[in-house]
């Protein structure tokens, strides 16, 4: 669907104008309540955001969260994709492995946490181990489905053709499989950002965004909160945009494949 | 591979994690109060069904979840169906949802405490609001998604804005619809756990778990999680596939 350049730009025209219209609607309702400190006008929350870049405890939280999310997500990967092919490429596998991972897929990661922090303490560790749990049953689910997707034909002709075992799976499986793959990772780094967040709330390490949050309460910081979740609608806005959209961009859309996997 | 053997296997599997766990419960050199047997989460769940707590938390659980997610179909359908069929409000609102959904709700939780205070409202103000944004994406895909060539020849044959509505644009819209709704409550299921543990309500099943943390009782929480399991799969298996059978599938919009 092509759109004109100037259709285009009225509607650009028109969300910068609906973004305006919330924030002096905001901004009119901080005005003109009580207190504000619980909701406090869009200077005071500029100001915070400001004094947290330039202090620097924005960027070491960020990096906190940030690092929990890549190392969660990396131990879940590690697992979940060979589990998950295997899966995929063996029937005994399957059956063993597929109850187990339907019992344990619905079971909100978070449920989690109070029994996680009591076997591994409040702090660093107990968060990480819900971000794993959280990042690996989307992953291993979408690589099995990607994996068991692949047609047979592909499969039967690449080996007529004399493909190898390795050629076969680097020339027919994996990139088959890849449209499954990329929508699992998109869906198991959303649930593993949320992970993160509740985690931080609950088992509060020492750093992290969540933790911010959770601590603003205490002393009725409604500035610093809103800061930090402008912070985080802008990290999962990049990491949507950027990331993932140029990851697809670059593999299956480039080779004409429709990303279709079940999320 | 037969059906028998294939449950055989399925068999084997719980079976191996059931042992497994039960290893490291009985010699994995933690306290039985720390990782209980099967035996002990047994006693618990059966404990807790006995004497209405774990009853009545469900109950408390599934009318938040119920009237929650009843919020973000509403507000869901509306504006994800006025952003399908008016450009203007698609290009007004479009911004501000794709820049608050992948804000996990949880994170409004201390704000939503510090306004509204504890208890039931902001724990079912925050479950609607936090999963409405996945069924408005997807109702307005599904809009988009219906083909011009329906809306025109329907305008042709004379239908008014009634009609449209009823028979061309709802059932047109019904599979992503589907999808959004479907999302949506598995949304708003995880987060209502969460927010149960944060929000210090009456009763629940997040509380249940949260409450038995502070006297060590990670028999009742194991019990409770194993609860939370089975509710989902009810929720997926028992609900939505049935709608989507009656609905979607029997219209040939997608295969079962």
């Amino acid at each position: 669907m092509s759109r004109t350049r100037r259709i285009r730009s009225a509607g650009l025209i028109r969300g910068v104008l609906a973004v305006l219209i919330c924030l002096a609607l905001w901004e009119m309702f901080a005005r003109t309540s009580r207190s504000t400190s619980l909701t406090p006008p869009l200077e005071l929350i500029g100001q915070t955001l400001a004094g947290m870049l330039v202090d620097g405890t924005l960027l070491i939280n960020t990096l906190h969260t940030l690092g929990r999310v890549l190392l969660g997500f990396c131990i879940a990967a590690l697992i979940a994709v060979p589990l998950g092919i295997l899966m995929g490429r063996s029937r005994f596998a399957e059956r063993f492995f597929l109850p187990v991972v339907s019992v344990l897929l619905p079971i909100p990661s978070l449920a989690w946490v109070p029994l996680f922090t009591l076997w591994f303490g409040i702090g660093n560790t107990a968060t990480i181990c819900v971000v794993v749990y959280a990042a690996f049953f989307p992953l291993i689910y979408n690589v099995w489905a990607g994996v068991r997707s692949v047609l047979p034909i592909w499969t039967r002709a690449a080996t007529v053709m004399g493909a190898g075992r390795w050629a076969l799976w680097r020339k027919v499986v994996w990139p088959a499989s890849l449209p499954y793959v990329i929508a699992g990772t998109r869906l198991s780094v959303g649930r593993a950002w949320i992970g993160v967040i509740g985690g931080e709330m609950l088992a509060s390490p020492t750093f992290g965004l969540g933790q911010i949050i959770f601590n603003a309460k205490e002393f009725l910081n409604a500035s610093v909160m809103l800061s930090v979740l402008v912070v985080i609608g802008l990290i999962g806005v990049i990491t949507e945009r950027f990331i993932f959209n140029a990851l697809e961009e670059a593999t299956i859309r480039k080779w004409g494949m429709a990303a279709s996997a079940r999320r | 591979m037969s059906r028998i053997t294939s449950i055989c296997i399925t068999l084997l599997a719980i079976l191996c994690l059931a042992a497994a766990w039960e290893a490291f419960a009985r010699f994995g050199g933690y306290t039985p109060k720390l990782t209980p047997t099967l035996s002990m989460i047994g006693a618990a769940l059966v404990r807790i069904a006995a004497n209405g707590v774990l009853w009545t938390a469900i109950l408390a659980t599934l009318n938040r979840l119920l009237l929650g997610f009843a919020m973000a179909a509403a507000i869901g359908l509306l504006i994800g169906g006025l952003m399908g069929r008016k450009q203007w409000i698609e290009d007004m609102l479009l911004p501000i949802v794709s820049f608050v959904y992948p804000i996990p709700g949880l994170a409004y939780a201390p704000l939503f405490i510090l306004w509204f205070g504890l208890g039931d409202v902001p724990t079912i103000l925050l479950v609607g609001i936090s999963s409405c944004v996945v069924i408005i994406l997807n109702t307005w895909k599904g809009v988009k998604s219906i083909k011009p060539i329906w809306l025109r020849s329907a305008e042709v044959m004379g239908a008014g804005d009634r009609e449209m509505l009823h028979h061309i644009v709802l059932p047109g819209a019904l599979p992503y619809v589907m999808v959004g709704l479907r999302l949506g409550l598995a949304n708003a299921w995880r987060i209502l756990i969460a927010v149960e543990m944060l929000m210090s309500v009456q009763s629940g099943l997040g509380w249940l778990i949260f409450g038995a943390q502070t006297f060590l009782n990670t028999d009742v929480m194991l019990a409770t999680i194993a609860v939370i399991g089975l509710i989902g799969v009810l929720l997926e298996t028992q609900v939505f596939e049935r709608i989507e059978r009656a609905t979607i599938v029997r219209w040939g919009m997608a295969a079962a």
